[in-house]
């Protein structure tokens, strides 16, 4: 299984970026194999829906299961469209994107349901 | 000749000035309220609102008939209010501006656009002959530049010799929007330290823009001499003075304009319109 992991720098070694739209980087790793690819994510200096932008990367790039601190209405919806699992890490920098990796394959990630808070765009339906 | 009254701090005295400027101007007059978020002005002017448009954006409305998936939308859009993923178009109502570049952009004419109402347009004229137009945001809007775009688009048949504008306060894109095309910037400022900082900034608008401006000081009297010393160094002309004074606040509160209350600065207001004729753009 792929999976999409926020990170603030480019290798697995990297810390965790609990942002999702306005992650750094994604660390893309396969849960089997483990190999690794890091890659900035182009949503970073977006002038809005940077969630949207992050979450159509990732799907273009293969990613089944997205792991970050928090995921905003919009890129909720967008990962939900491309089928991809949201899953929440501890919202703290000190962990590794490895430590992550270690801490989904043991189970021991809660899944988003829901947009975990409120976009920056409040407004017209 | 456009003038733009704005100040960036709220509660200087922008509709104060705004209304007695375009009261001393007689007819001909063109009145517009841009603070589409909480329009006020007609408070004080009293027009006859007879004339109503509903105004918002054009959201897209994709064909997945048509669609192949191609992604040309998702790319031009500077705000990631459209994407593809996989063999799904999605739109983000929220995220769109309504420019309409990924209708134009679509080789397959697969986006069609409807109207998503923001606030309504309103005009009508004065007792006094005043063409008085504002727009009025729905609540829970967060965009107020397409309303106020079109609010200045939307004007009466005869060319008025003299457009208001009663700006929204802040220094930010609503009031860059009501700035935008004007022949003078009047800034209404206190002297305090935050009508100061706010009024820099809004002078900082005027500048990029190219727009001349000068200053309006209300409640003049107050708080210390740094609006004064700011404007000398910045080249600003300090165009009226208007001193702090209960019964000017008392007629405020219950509705009535400045010249209103106080007739004898009717005359103050003709030289301020003379003025800004002289210092204008045009």
């Amino acid at each position: 299984m792929k999976l999409a992991i926020s990170i603030s720098g480019n290798t697995l070694e990297s810390p965790f970026d609990p942002r999702f739209g306005r992650a750094a980087a994604f660390c893309l790793v396969d849960s089997e194999t483990d190999a690794w690819s890091a890659h900035a994510n182009p949503a970073l200096s977006a002038s809005g829906g940077a969630g949207v932008q992050a979450a159509q990367f990732i799907a273009t790039a293969g990613a089944q299961v997205a792991i970050s601190g928090a995921f905003g209405p919009n890129a909720y919806d967008a990962l939900s469209a491309a089928n991809i699992q949201m899953y929440l890490a501890p919202s703290g920098r000190e962990h590794t994107a490895a430590e992550i990796l270690v801490l989904f394959k043991a189970g021991k990630l809660s899944k988003a349901e829901v947009a975990t808070h409120a976009g920056r765009h409040e407004g017209h339906n | 000749m456009r003038i733009v009254v704005a100040s960036g701090k709220g509660g200087t005295g922008k509709t104060t000035v705004a209304t007695s400027l375009a009261l001393a101007a007689g007819e001909f007059v063109h009145f517009m309220d841009c603070d589409v978020e909480a329009p006020n002005a007609a408070l004080f002017l009293h027009p006859v609102l007879d004339q109503h448009q509903e105004v918002g954006i054009l959201l897209p409305v994709v064909d997945e008939s048509l669609c192949t998936y191609c992604g040309k939308c998702a790319e031009i859009c500077e705000f990631h209010a459209i994407a593809i993923i996989g063999k799904k178009t999605l739109v983000f109502p929220e995220l769109c501006h309504g420019c309409g570049s990924c209708t134009l952009v679509c080789p397959e004419k697969a986006i069609s656009e409807r109207l998503d109402v923001m606030g309504v347009l309103e005009s009508g004229m004065t007792a006094t002959g005043i063409d008085f137009a504002h727009g009025v945001m729905n609540v829970g809007e967060p965009m107020a530049v397409p309303i106020i775009r079109q609010l200045k688009k939307w004007m009466p048949a005869t060319p008025p010799a003299i457009e208001i504008r009663d700006a929204p306060p802040g220094a930010s894109c609503p009031v860059v929007e009501t700035i935008r095309g004007a022949d003078f910037v009047l800034l209404v400022t206190e002297p305090t330290p935050f009508g100061l900082h706010d009024l820099k900034q809004v002078v900082g608008i005027a500048r990029e823009l190219g727009i001349p401006a000068g200053v309006v000081v209300n409640r003049d009297g107050i708080g210390d001499n740094a609006v004064e010393a700011y404007c000398t160094e910045a080249g600003l002309p300090i165009l009226l003075r208007i001193p702090m004074e209960r019964r000017f606040a008392e007629a405020i509160a219950s509705g009535r304009t400045l010249v209103e209350a106080a007739p004898e600065y009717r005359q103050a207001f003709l030289t301020l319109l003379e003025n800004i004729t002289a210092r204008a753009a045009v």
